[in-house]
């Protein structure tokens, strides 16, 4: 019976952290998920900038979601003059954002996250047992890749992407090479999800609240409502009115929570919970291979979750490449004085961006929350709640499960530009 | 006799995560390389961690921390060679645009109790630190050249990274200037080379992500940029971006800040 669970090094997460509970009898003690990765001070980096340049700056939080980034960016500033862009360039974001959560969810399902599943300490020594789904899995991430290095310039921190649009539209030639990759990635995730079904998933069931956008007609990528489980409903602009990031005692984490209700999830699961209705006919198709029963709130769950967005994200890219017709590159703006927010799935949960502006088209302030800093609460709660599983567990086991559910979040924890470290002492 | 597989290491230091992806972002290679060398620590791909010395280390990101300018001196202790990758190890990354600024008016800005936040006032690159054997530039480094560099090292080989500015690239493969044609402005005649004219391929001016190449032209540029309307301020501010921290680029950007004051 393990007395203290000790990770230094979390491992097969997006930045450095490091992980302690410590237990006294059968009780969690103390959970302590302590986030090492240095501050870079982002909101403070773009103060004084040209505005245009916050797509680019804030792209360089985060090397695995960049786009998420650029699009909340670009949104917040596209709002704050009421800019709408037209029909194709809105189709053409909502594929460049189909290329990231590909890659990213691809990335994080099979060569992090399905090793906990099989036992193993990486994607590479599970391919000398499991080569198949490792070869399928890179070469799916590599379909969503190449959406992004053709619109996007390169996979990561795309240089294609401005406020108002793109600098140069790709040919539909260029796209449609795309398909037959994006095709086969569609049937094969099918395969997979019908073999990742048969995995181990510990019980923990805990029903959180969940948020995500939702849209009118659309799975949400970049518009929506903000919408909760709890039935949250509010419009992006009004996000700081109901949420909130605090400092928790003996804490240096800012950590977002529900102002009314406290910790949240944010991520693939609350958005299929949220919005299984809007998935496209593949997606149904691929919720149902995948055995989920909606609504789901065993954070274990989360990997089928991330493998029907991946048949969702690669159908609407097919769907957005074969109507493709290009018109203008980007409408022309004119930076003025105002207020401007925006709100984007990244492929961890919405991301908030908040721009003030000044009449010269600088940056007077900047409010991000990324979507780790958002979950943190919950993998703490979900470590605690998993408590009484760790205690019978032999010490090693008890680790690897430990890190697991931390896994299940797809924790950035380079995106959290704000959390250093957290501490919960629990009163005996 | 079969040869003891090299022993890989990579490091994260203050970054975006972005650089040591690109190792997992080559689908084709990845297994290949997973197959030739012996990864010994790299903690976004593997659980398995175990101890250096390492032949040939990886390091992403810059110097922000006490405890990181200590922990560099480790790494460096256990690695044969050592390559720092992209911009953060190489020239302090973005955040060295702190270097120039009031740190702790940053650590207000963003943070509510500033007393728990530990800081270095500045963002620095790891050369500033310890020897550093090989240098990859970019924001993001080229995944090609990332591969390329390992591939001579792993065989005993001196990397070649060439160093020619990005308006050289334009010319070889015939992409058309932005700058002569469109007037746009662009930093492609003082870049570092590397992302093979990527900026001025999508019709927009390069903007500097793979720092200063060989004897760059700054004094040449400013006129250049002069004419095409931009202002002295926002010459500066063209500099103040990923590779701010490294030179002639600091010292473009310091005169813009020098203007203000004035």
């Amino acid at each position: 019976m393990p007395k203290t669970i000790k990770v230094d090094f979390l491992t097969r997460v997006e930045g450095e952290g490091a992980l302690l509970i410590r237990f006294k009898g059968k009780r969690v003690d103390k959970v302590e998920l302590n986030i090492y990765e240095p501050p870079r001070f982002f909101e403070a980096l773009l103060l004084g900038k040209p505005c245009f340049e916050a797509p680019d700056v804030t792209a360089r939080i985060c090397g695995i979601c960049p786009v998420a980034y650029q699009m909340s960016a670009c949104h917040a500033l596209e709002a704050t003059w009421g800019v709408v862009l037209p029909d194709h360039l809105r189709q053409l974001r909502r594929l460049l954002y189909a290329g990231e959560w590909l890659e990213s969810h691809l990335l994080h399902m099979f060569l992090l996250h399905a090793p906990d599943f099989l036992g193993y300490p990486d994607a590479m020594q599970m391919a000398q047992d499991h080569p198949e789904p490792v070869r399928a899995a890179l070469r799916m991430k590599k379909a969503g890749n190449a959406i992004v290095n053709v619109l996007g310039g390169r996979e990561i921190h795309p240089i294609n992407v401005r406020v108002g649009g793109f600098y140069r539209l790709p040919t539909r030639e260029a796209l449609q090479a795309l398909l037959p990759e994006l095709k086969w990635t569609r049937e094969t995730m099918l395969e997979s999800l019908a073999w990742m079904r048969g995995f181990t998933f510990p019980d923990l069931v805990r029903e959180q609240e969940h948020v995500a956008l939702r849209h009118s007609h659309d799975y949400p990528f970049s518009e929506g409502r903000i919408v909760s489980t709890a039935g949250l409903d509010i419009d992006v602009a009004t996000y700081e009115a109901h949420f909130e990031e605090r400092h928790l005692p003996h804490s240096t984490a800012l950590h977002a929570v529900l102002k009314q209700r406290g910790a949240y999830v944010c991520g693939p699961l609350p958005r299929l919970n949220l919005n299984a209705d809007r998935l496209r006919p593949a997606a149904q198709q691929a919720l149902a291979v995948s055995g989920l029963e909606l609504p789901c709130f065993n954070p274990f769950r989360s990997i089928l979750a991330r493998g029907v967005e991946v048949v969702q994200a690669a159908d609407e890219a097919i769907a957005i490449i074969e109507a493709y017709e290009p018109g203008v590159p980007n409408v022309p703006i004119v930076p003025q004085a105002g207020r401007g927010h925006g709100c984007t799935e990244a492929p961890r949960g919405i991301l908030y961006h908040r721009y003030d502006i000044s009449a010269d088209g600088s940056i007077a302030g900047a409010k991000i929350v990324p979507p780790t800093s958002q979950n943190q609460g919950s993998i703490e709660d979900d470590l605690r709640a998993l408590a009484p599983q760790l205690v019978d567990l032999p010490h090693a086991d008890a680790t690897r499960l430990a890190e697991q559910a931390v896994r299940n979040y797809d924790p950035c924890i380079s995106c959290s530009t704000h959390f250093l470290k957290l501490n919960i002492e629990h009163a005996s | 006799m079969k040869q003891r597989k090299k022993k890989l290491a990579v490091f994260k230091f203050a970054s975006c995560d972005g650089c040591q992806l690109s190792l997992l972002d080559c689908e084709d290679e990845l297994l290949a390389v997973a197959g030739a060398v012996d990864i010994a620590h790299f903690l976004e791909a593997s659980s398995r961690i175990r101890r250096g010395p390492y032949d040939v280390t990886l390091v992403e990101g810059s110097v922000t921390t006490e405890h990181d300018a200590l922990r560099i001196q480790k790494i460096r202790e256990q690695s044969k060679i050592l390559v720092t990758i992209g911009a953060c190890a190489t020239s302090g990354g973005i955040q060295a645009l702190r270097n120039s600024r009031d740190i702790a008016e940053m650590v207000r800005v963003v943070y509510a109790s500033p007393q728990y936040i530990s800081t270095l006032d500045t963002s620095t690159a790891i050369s500033d630190h310890v020897h550093v054997d090989y240098e990859l530039r970019g924001c993001p480094v080229n995944k090609h050249q990332l591969l390329s560099v390992l591939t001579s090292l792993l065989h005993g080989q001196v990397p070649r990274v060439p160093s020619h500015p990005v308006c050289l690239d334009c010319k070889r493969s015939g992409v058309v200037c932005v700058s002569v044609v469109d007037g746009t402005p662009c930093l492609g005649p003082v870049t570092h080379t590397g992302c093979d004219a990527l900026c001025p391929r999508y019709g927009r001016g390069c903007f500097g992500c793979y720092g200063p190449s060989d004897t760059p032209q700054v004094a040449a540029q400013a006129l250049v940029l002069r004419r095409q309307g931009q202002s002295d301020a926002q010459i500066a501010a063209g500099y103040a971006s990923f590779n701010v921290g490294m030179q002639p680029f600091a010292q473009e950007f310091a005169k813009g800040l020098a203007k203000d004051k004035r």
